[in-house]
């Protein structure tokens, strides 16, 4: 232990604890900007400096550790001018239009200059452009960049991919993609792990909310919206609602006053999903010499963008289900479209994603047809989300608990743990087990694949005396641990799930950024929410029956192989 | 009324001197990885501010210059901007009236042309082509990217042991190096910006001396891989001992009756003791290295057999052959060459030179080598003979300084034009003729004659050390590639066309440091590892303690001492003293951690494997 004075407070601490933790575990907070607890320690901004007795220089309060006797102060005035000098430059080459970020009201630059009381700009600015893919489904403006390095360390570290760099040296260093390449060449998988972790507004998704705009206004098509499982758990973050209070159907009764026709739940696809990924499973496993294993879940886009770009040889391995998005945009522009008697076309399809990827998977040539149009039209981040009920003025609190419309909007718990790493494998073996054995297993008889930490889960069980081994990764550079420790057979499994965002969609790319991770506190809700419903297995959604039985006929038939299934090498990355 | 003032340095001349004088080191310590036309447009604004502002080319010129410069930095010019840069800078290099104009625009002319790709990409992309991975200027620099930092942290904090530990981890000559490298890593230590580089060496002797034995790591499992390694040199040895680690199975062939290569048949007893050097071969050996001693592979087909018995074959043979001054007289007796003086001390033959004159032909660390082992061995007089002066010997300060001081003398200037020996064939002397020193030739001044008459230095024994040789012929007549005499294999020990056979040190290179020849011993361990289908790799277990924060406020580097020039110039004795306790913790904890503080703890900082 290691005893040290914090702004006259004795503190006994740990040895090795650095300065920033040893005063917020004993409630003395010291700003910072660039810090990002075990991925980016690298006190690059200098907003958290300290002053130490008998140093003449300041430290970085962020990575450096105290020592038995130091006599620390967060405030003091020569801590505070440097840090206001410092962030008095920061500004001065970052473009702060606020009114016009997706960062405004959310940005821990704005936060620290409205703390600090900035008034005026001592320094003259000096802002620099570079050009950008504004077409691709993540936009980097380097205008408002504060060289804070997290996106290049998420990537590495975390993600596992490398897509930023350092580009150049001295006053002109920058972030950019690694190796020169413009983004759409880079193999971004588009997770958007970046973007969550960026402090200001830097990194942001492509705003697709006027696109949805100019759809609500035309009154002769219809307006359908599905929402992903994880955005119920995250949308009322930024609404001022209590988790509990913020539920699905308040989420669809603020969607009907924002215009669409039509509310749905893609919990109802990621049903579907499991009929037919399952059924697909047990397909291969029943055929092991023409299959090559372990069979991945093919649900999360980034994961397939990842996929397609590091592991291209293992493709063939992954399911051909299209993802539970894309599954239901192909159902609604057919099944739904016959019901209501209107032509696919007339039909504007959107979703609600926790997610950046979904931007580009909606796009793909192959996620629609000639007469359909493209199966999803416009997908949105829960935070454009959140950003559209805000603009429309509409009073969360007050709205009534209605429930979704039909056919679509039924979900098991099986579904909405889609939502959370562990989820889609958890789902698809209580159906595979059904569809194995004719019973139903315990429905928490798989919780051993739940839960997200460094590494993978693993379990292995046992469907009527066939063994299945299983295995759960989130987070890309999870996922090529996993894939090497596979591919020099380390380890062997049948069937494998992969989400790209850390703790699954949960932790997506396209949810409510917080200065600390929210993926666990997500996840959770969403097992309740799994608890709670009465219908835990996807076999039993009565909706997806009666899809089977009026529309499909069979999982893996020949209406299914047609709109429910994709071939991976159908578009280029 | 006086007329004429003693002239007295100001307040701001005296500030301004000061100032230049901390510029000087800064630049003396540079960046490892900056954009060099950054680096050449700080340079340019320099000369700039010292422009008096007569002439128009370098009052004018130079700022026009700068601002050219910036715009390619800033993604603003076209390839023309190219040209007109080096056009007007040409222009100023003609015109301008003194040095202060003329140099500074040279500067721009040398820099257009080292890096004009450089200058393209910043146009044509809006990109630099530098990448700032190298933070660690010490680390960079050492040709075997030993973790600096790291191992003077773990002397400061009391653990010599974990310190040798971490070295091994890139450098299994821990010993040998703590006493006789050459230390490249001190020129670019970046403490220089504060006052001097740490004695990185003396650190590393300090943990040396203060650890004892330190016991190999274990050895991966075994492959069943066999590697034959052609010489027991610094980088043989090197190469078996990460063979070994990584579970390989390596027999060194070694020619002469003891393993060390130049560290013991190159470098004196009095810098390198046998012993300690011993210390590290010792640990190399316990790994498992077969030897075979007194063993030399000479031909084509012995060549041939080994790369049939075995799956890999390293050649690092070393450069053990004299080269000859090509004067007349050169068999005399009496004539010998630095190899063959020092090869007769490797074996433990040392030569006794009492009442003899000896004249040593040389400027590098073999002819000093050699001047002061003549010391040693009881001679009345020991003069060098260079044909430039002092300043542009290539042996280190230190070696030369420590000759003199020994009493040897240098004679500069002087360029050997005969031998002269007597009726019996024996030498006598030695014909020079002075030089002055003259125009720069290949960016060094070249000696020249002065114009005076020759004249005769006496001796009795002339030693030739002008450089050595690679014994390269049986290779070539196996079918290697060879340049001059050296092997021909590239930057990663390949040698293009022979899958299976790998070369690296001296006899690759041509005569150059030991710790390079280390350094190529790890690369082709790396590169044996992944041709024989492996990835192994190499850590230290140790773990680094986390640098620590205070003012690093200005403070002298300590050096070692030694022994006084009259109590070690009869002897083979070592006269260098390590560190004190006091001292090795003082001048630990002048590292300034490079590996924490600037762009170490982003990037770089630390390469933990291998």
């Amino acid at each position: 232990m290691v005893n040290v004075t914090i702004n006259g407070k004795q503190i006994t601490v740990k040895e090795g604890t650095t300065i920033l933790e040893a005063a917020n575990i004993n409630g003395i907070l010291i700003p910072t900007l660039c810090f990002l607890k075990d991925i980016n320690e690298i006190g690059a901004c200098r907003i958290c400096v300290v002053e130490i007795e008998g140093m003449e220089r300041l430290a970085a309060a962020c990575n450096n550790a105290v020592e038995e006797g130091m006599v620390i102060y967060t405030n003091s005035p020569k801590v505070m001018a440097a840090r206001k000098a410092t962030l008095e430059l920061i500004l001065s080459e970052h473009d702060y239009s606020c009114a016009t970020c997706a960062r405004c009201g959310n940005c821990q630059l704005q936060s620290l200059a409205e703390e600090f009381g900035l008034s005026t700009d001592i320094y003259k600015k000096k802002v620099r452009k570079i050009a950008w893919n504004r077409d691709f489904p993540l936009i980097r403006d380097n205008e408002k960049c504060i060289k804070c390095m997290r996106c290049i360390q998420v990537c590495n570290k975390v993600q596992g991919l490398g897509i930023w760099d350092i580009c150049g040296t001295g006053a002109r260093t920058t972030v950019d993609v690694k190796g020169g390449l413009s983004i759409e060449k880079a193999d971004c998988a588009a997770c958007g792990q970046c973007i969550t972790h960026c402090p200001v507004g830097a990194l942001h998704e492509r705003d697709d909310k006027n696109k949805v705009y100019e759809a609500l206004a035309q009154t002769d098509k219809v307006k359908i919206v599905q929402v992903a499982p994880a955005v119920r758990a995250a949308w009322g973050e930024e609404l001022g609602l209590k988790p509990e209070d913020a539920t699905m159907e308040k989420m669809g009764e603020a969607l009907r006053q924002i215009g669409f026709d039509y509310v749905f739940d893609t919990n109802f696809s990621a049903d579907l999903t499991i009929m037919e990924e399952g059924s697909e499973f047990l397909a291969r496993l029943g055929d092991k010499e023409n299959n090559t294993f372990p069979m991945f879940t093919s649900c999360c886009p980034g994961w397939v963008r990842f996929m397609k770009s590091q592991y291209p040889d293992m493709v063939p391995q992954l399911s051909s289900a299209k993802s539970p998005q894309q599954m239901f945009g192909a159902v609604v522009k057919s099944y739904f479209a016959e019901k209501i008697g209107r032509d696919p076309k007339d039909i504007i399809s959107v979703s609600v994603m926790p997610c950046v990827a979904k931007k580009a998977e909606c796009a793909y040539e192959n996620m629609g047809s000639e007469e359909r149009g493209q199966d999803v039209d416009i997908v949105l981040t829960t935070r454009e989300l959140i950003k559209m009920i805000k603009a429309a003025n509409i009073n969360v609190a007050a709205l009534e608990d209605k429930p979704l419309d039909d056919p679509l909007c039924d979900g098991t718990g099986a579904a909405v743990i889609f939502g959370t790493t562990g989820g889609v494998m958890e789902a698809a073996l209580r159906s595979a087990y059904f569809l194995a054995t004719g019973k139903n297993p315990d429905a928490d008889a798989f919780k051993a694949v739940r839960g997200y930490h460094k590494g993978w889960n693993e379990a292995a069980f046992d469907i009527e005396g066939t063994k299945v081994r299983c295995a759960v990764a989130s987070g890309l550079g999870n996922t090529r641990a996993l894939l090497e420790a596979i591919r020099k057979g380390e380890v062997e499994y049948d069937f494998v799930e992969i989400m790209a965002c850390p703790g699954g969609c949960a932790g997506g790319g396209g949810q409510p950024i917080h200065p600390f991770e929210m993926y666990d506190v997500r996840g959770e809700r969403l097992r309740k929410l799994d608890f709670a419903n009465p219908i835990r297995f996807s076999h039993e959604n009565p909706q997806i029956k009666t899809l089977y039985s009026e529309f499909l006929k069979a999982p893996l038939g020949e209406k299914s192989h047609h709109l429910l299934h994709t071939d991976h090498w159908g578009w280029k990355l | 009324m006086a007329r004429q003032k003693i002239q007295s340095v100001s307040k701001v001349e005296a500030t301004v001197d000061r100032l230049y004088e901390e510029l000087g080191s800064r630049v003396n310590a540079v960046s490892t990885n900056s954009c060099p036309i950054d680096v050449a447009l700080g340079f340019v604004r320099l000369c700039h501010s010292q422009s008096c502002g007569k002439c128009t080319p370098c009052r004018v010129g130079l700022g026009q210059l700068a601002t050219l410069i910036e715009s390619v930095l800033d993604g603003q010019a076209d390839m023309e901007t190219i040209d007109l840069i080096e056009k007007t800078a040409n222009s100023i290099y003609l015109s301008a009236d003194c040095a202060i104009g003329y140099e500074a625009a040279n500067m721009v002319l040398v820099s257009v042309k080292g890096f004009r790709e450089d200058f393209e990409s910043h146009v044509k992309n809006g990109k630099c082509m530098c990448h700032f991975d190298r933070p660690v200027p010490c680390v960079t620099r050492c040709p075997a990217n030993v973790d600096i930092p790291g191992y003077i942290a773990l002397a400061a904090a009391g653990r010599p042991e974990d310190a040798v530990r971490q070295i091994r981890k890139d450098n299994p000559f821990p010993t040998a190096c703590a006493l006789i490298c050459e230390h490249p890593c001190e020129n670019y230590c970046r403490r220089q910006m504060i006052d001097d580089p740490i004695n990185i060496r003396g650190i590393k002797r300090y943990v040396c001396d203060k650890a004892g034995e330190v016991p190999a790591p274990a050895c991966q499992p075994a492959t069943g891989k066999k590697i034959a390694i052609i010489g027991g040199g610094p980088s043989g040895l090197t190469c078996a001992y990460y063979l070994q680690l990584m579970g390989h199975q390596t027999t060194v062939f070694e020619e002469k009756k003891y393993l060390g290569g130049m560290l013991r048949y190159g470098i004196p007893n009095y810098r390198l003791p046998r012993e300690r050097l011993q210390e590290d071969i010792d640990c190399i050996l316990s790994t498992g290295v077969e030897v075979k001693l007194n063993t030399k592979i000479d031909s084509p087909e012995e060549i041939q057999k080994l790369k049939e018995e075995y799956d890999a074959l390293y050649i690092s043979i070393g450069a053990h052959k004299d080269k000859k001054v090509r004067l007349e007289n050169e068999d005399a007796d009496g004539v010998i060459s630095a190899v063959d003086m020092l090869k007769a001390i490797g074996n433990d033959e040392y030569p006794d030179y009492t009442g003899k004159q000896v004249l040593v032909i040389g400027g590098g660390n073999v002819a000093m080598d050699c001047t002061r082992t003549a010391v040693r061995a009881g001679a009345d007089k020991v003069s060098v003979v260079y044909r430039r002066r002092i300043a542009d010997m290539t042996a280190l300060q230190e070696e030369i300084f420590g000759a003199q001081a020994e009493g040897a003398e240098i004679l500069e200037l002087v360029a050997p034009t005969r031998i002269e020996a007597d009726e019996n064939g024996k030498v006598i002397g030695l014909w020079v003729k002075q030089q002055m020193i003259s125009r720069y030739k290949k960016g060094r001044p070249a000696p020249a004659d002065a114009g005076e008459d020759e004249y005769m230095i006496p001796c009795d024994i002339l030693v030739v050390a002008i450089g050595q040789g690679i014994e390269s012929e049986p290779f070539s007549e196996f079918g290697l590639p060879t340049k001059w005499d050296q092997i021909d294999a590239d930057d990663y020990t390949y040698i293009k066309d022979r899958p299976g056979v790998f070369s690296g040190g001296d006899c690759a290179t041509g005569p150059a440091t030991v710790i390079k020849a280390i350094a190529a011993g790890k690369a082709a361990a790396a590169n044996i590892d992944e041709y024989l289908g492996y990835n192994h790799t190499i850590e230290s277990g140790v773990e680094v303690p986390p640098a620590r924060i205070y003012d690093r406020t200005p403070c002298g580097r300590v050096n070692m001492r030694e022994k006084e020039a009259g109590e070690r110039n009869n002897n083979f004795e070592p006269f260098e003293y390590g560190m004190s306790d006091k001292e090795a913790m003082q001048e630990s904890n002048r590292c300034l951690r490079c590996d924490h503080f600037g762009y170490g703890c982003f990037e770089g900082g630390r390469i933990f494997k291998w």
